[in-house]
């Protein structure tokens, strides 16, 4: 039944369509958080630098989110059309979660909208952020409800199977299931930090070019510590996530780790080359993957050749792994070493070549993020509902995909390139300096026109 | 009630309520594209810019949750209408796609950029067009099934009167509805220029509006005879949806209480909107999928449904809010400049 051409093309539009809006969606879950903290901060400080820095990030953050919107509704519909066994089947059990961010994002769109448009309504700068909390909550909500049903996808329960259909089904549980919580709080933590990064690649970028301005230092620092601080959670989650992995899905593991021998004591593999089942070339941590998997350098972590060649998934998913892991690591020190640095008068952490590299940290986390999506996903086929339908059965019979697949990546061409135009100009024509003249001149005509009795 | 009535009432109120948004926001985007074309920007896009702001991706989230909800209600859905929607589905998408970003990227980027404006206005008027498709194909007759799966019969769909007059009424409608309510906003916003302009356009759309949708009842005699048959059963609800047309466009002609004549076209298109759904009854797809054939388990009808009233109190206050703040705001309507975007 299943129609080759459309399983591979319904892949690989899906892919499309994912690896473009996880750049848009994790900016809009991290960004509302980064702009609360900004926010926050110049009121308790009283910066105007800090205020500016938030309406300025919110500036940006809507041309983003209108991107995330519109890619979001595409994959969001995509699932049913592109894959209509599948949500056939699962929509079952886990239309809850999916039903519920609907209305994560009904808040956060209605909040923002409000938010957006009432800077200078109120005269107490915290009613305004006020607003802001359910648009920073909605967006994390709506990652939240979305990474439960990618994690039911890994580790589905909440139902049973008896003569082929599904009884007995539980809604809760389901959400509920052992993938989730490594799962959701990775994804959270990560586009938290992906935020911070960008911004502060941002930050950064102003700084070489040009701009001594000290709003940027300010927006470097702050980005910089809240990199360093969601990094290292990424991290202590990412272990925790290795270790649901071992318990649940032991072969997405050895296969990123090209783990083939059930074995204790068990290395961890970076890069190398895999020739038949040796491994050349590599960077081996002794015990690393027992500790990763286990807790217990000697622990047993399960191999490959413990499973059906039919259901180990492609041995590439090894480097979209340890490109995930070389780049948070790479900013957990570079953020570090700045923090440090900032606090010990380090000269070097002023360099044009450490600001450079602040930069590249920015692309460095988003290809970060796609290579830990590609990964959970290619990482968990054949399957597209862990142990119970694999991805051929799920897709659609339709002969258009293929035409379809040229028609999304045109569009998200031009919504690329529209956006990044678009948020070049702005800020392009806008920039800082002026327009902090502009609100220093405006303040005074202000207070000029109420009599100068300030005087 | 059973759950899967009050199930396909709660997706059906949702539709309706994107119907008038969507229609209210599409129409503006392409007003002011045709102000733009025509030199009458100046009228125009103030009012139609004041109202669109903040209200366009709330807009959106209507669409999202009826198809979110219609898959989790009815599983079955997805297989049907997935399979055969491939193509039509993916085109509004694409519309969709434009519209949504480069209304914001006008909005917030670059005032006043004409090509951006003409995309959004031009994607704006076809969304709907391509989304009614998705109605016609429910009418039955371009739906196969080979081998167990769906197939859709696209040269029976493009030859079929009942496709295009749907296309029609749905441009017209979102012209129509948009004009009025917009009118009403202008009138609010005193804007005596805009408020007649605006009111020219919902009485020049109001006649094709009436006229495809009458004759659209017609052509289903011939197409669906059985729809056409529950359609006829409710002829009250149509007869009256009529009258309250004919209010409507007596008020916008005598220049009086445009308010009250938008109240009334929401009663016209609610009417019209509900009984065509209740006509429709028990089908979602004529004649292979039925509410009853199509329902989900008891366990997620009932999480879904709690979900829903949850949902639903948080939502009302807050979309109160947004109201309150803009759209009954005469302040924020008359355009303080406190109020420009961040």
């Amino acid at each position: 039944m299943a129609n080759e051409e459309a399983v591979f093309f319904s892949r690989a539009l899906t892919e499309l369509t994912l690896s473009f809006h996880i750049i848009y969606a994790t900016i809009g879950v991290g960004v509302p958080l980064m702009i609360m903290i900004a926010q926050w901060v110049g009121i308790q400080k009283n910066d105007e630098h800090y205020i500016l820095l938030a309406r300025r990030w919110a500036r940006g953050f809507v041309i983003t989110v209108a991107v995330g919107v519109v890619t979001g509704t595409a994959i969001g519909m995509q699932l049913s059309l592109l894959w209509p066994n599948f949500m056939e089947l699962a929509g079952q059990v886990i239309a809850l979660p999916l039903f519920m961010e609907t209305f994560a994002f009904f808040f956060e769109a209605i909040f923002l909208g409000i938010y957006l448009y009432t800077w200078d309504r109120f005269d107490n700068q915290k009613k305004h952020l006020l607003l802001l909390v359910p648009v920073a909550l909605g967006a994390s909500f709506s990652a939240v409800f979305i990474t439960i049903v990618n994690a039911f996808m890994n580790a589905p329960q909440g139902f049973d199977v008896m003569n082929g259909q599904l009884v007995n089904i539980q809604p809760v549980l389901a959400m509920f299931n052992p993938a989730m919580p490594t799962k959701v709080a990775h994804v959270v933590i990560t586009a938290y930090m992906t935020a911070a990064f960008v911004l502060a690649a941002i930050a950064a970028f102003r700084l070489l070019k040009g701009s001594d301005h000290i709003y940027h230092k300010k927006a470097l620092y702050l980005t910089m510590k809240l990199g360093l601080i969601f990094s290292i959670g990424a991290l202590l989650i990412g272990d925790l996530s290795g270790k649901y992995l071992a318990a649940y899905q032991p072969e997405k593991l050895a296969a990123a780790e090209w783990h083939f021998e059930t074995e204790g004591e068990a290395p961890l593999m970076l890069y190398g080359v895999l020739d038949g089942e040796e491994v050349k070339y590599a960077i081996k941590i002794p015990f690393a993957l027992s500790i990763l998997a286990h807790s217990n350098p000697s622990a047993e972590v399960t191999g490959l050749n413990e499973f059906p060649e039919d259901e180990i998934p492609p041995l590439y998913v090894h480097y979209l792994f340890d490109t995930m892991v070389t780049i948070g690591m790479f900013m957990i020190l570079l953020s570090g070493l700045y923090w440090i640095g900032m606090k010990r008068n380090w000269t070097f952490i002023q360099s044009r070549w450490f600001r450079w590299l602040i930069v590249a940290g920015g692309p460095l986390t988003i290809i970060a993020i796609e290579a830990g999506w590609w990964y959970a996903e290619v990482g968990r086929q054949p399957w597209i509902l862990h142990g119970l339908m694999r991805v051929p059965e799920a897709a659609t019979t339709s002969g258009h995909v293929g035409t379809m697949l040229y028609l999304f990546a045109f569009l998200y061409l031009i919504l690329g390139v529209g956006s990044v135009v678009v948020l070049t100009r702005m800020f392009r024509k806008n920039p800082v300096e002026r327009e902090i003249l502009d609100r220093e001149a405006e303040k005074t005509a202000e207070r000029q026109t109420k009599g100068g009795d300030e005087e | 009630m059973t759950l899967e009535i009050v199930g396909i009432t709660v997706l059906i109120s949702f539709l309706f309520g994107y119907v008038i948004v969507g229609s209210i926001d599409f129409g503006a985007g392409f007003f002011n594209a045709y102000s733009l074309l025509t030199g009458k920007d100046r009228i125009l896009t103030n009012v139609i810019q004041r109202y669109l702001s903040p209200v366009w991706e709330v807009t959106n989230v209507f669409l999202v949750f009826f198809f979110v909800g219609i898959v989790g209600f009815f599983p079955s859905t997805a297989f049907y209408y997935g399979t055969v929607l491939l193509v039509p589905l993916s085109l509004s998408l694409l519309l969709l796609g434009i519209r949504g970003s480069y209304y914001a990227f006008e909005t917030y980027g670059a005032r006043g950029h004409k090509g951006y404006s003409f995309m959004y206005g031009a994607a704006g008027i076809l969304l709907p067009a391509s989304l009614s498709i998705v109605l016609t194909i429910s009418e039955g007759g371009f739906v196969e099934m080979v081998d167990g799966q769906p197939i859709l019969n696209y040269r029976e769909l493009f030859m079929s009167p009942l496709t295009w007059s749907i296309v029609v009424l749905s441009i017209a409608a979102v012209l129509y509805v948009s004009a009025v309510f917009l009118t009403w906003y202008a009138n609010e916003a005193g804007d005596r220029e805009a408020t007649d302009l605006l009111r020219k356009y919902a009485l020049i759309w109001s006649l094709p509006t009436i006229i495809t949708a009458s004759g659209i009842i017609w052509e289903l005699r011939a197409h669906n005879t059985e729809h056409y048959e529950s359609l006829l059963d409710l002829w009250w609800m149509f007869a009256l949806s009529f009258l309250l047309f004919i209010g409507t466009v007596w008020l916008l002609w005598k220049r009086k209480n445009y308010g009250l004549a938008f109240w009334l076209l929401i009663g016209q298109f609610a009417l019209a909107f509900y009984a065509y759904g209740i006509s429709h009854y028990p089908y979602l797809l004529y004649p292979h999928l039925t509410i009853y054939d199509g329902f989900t388990n008891t366990a997620m009808a009932a999480a879904l449904v709690i979900a829903f009233i949850l949902g639903f109190c948080l939502l009302i206050p807050s979309l109160f809010l947004l109201l309150r703040l803009f759209l009954f705001n005469k302040e924020y309507v008359r355009g303080r400049k406190e109020d420009e975007h961040a």
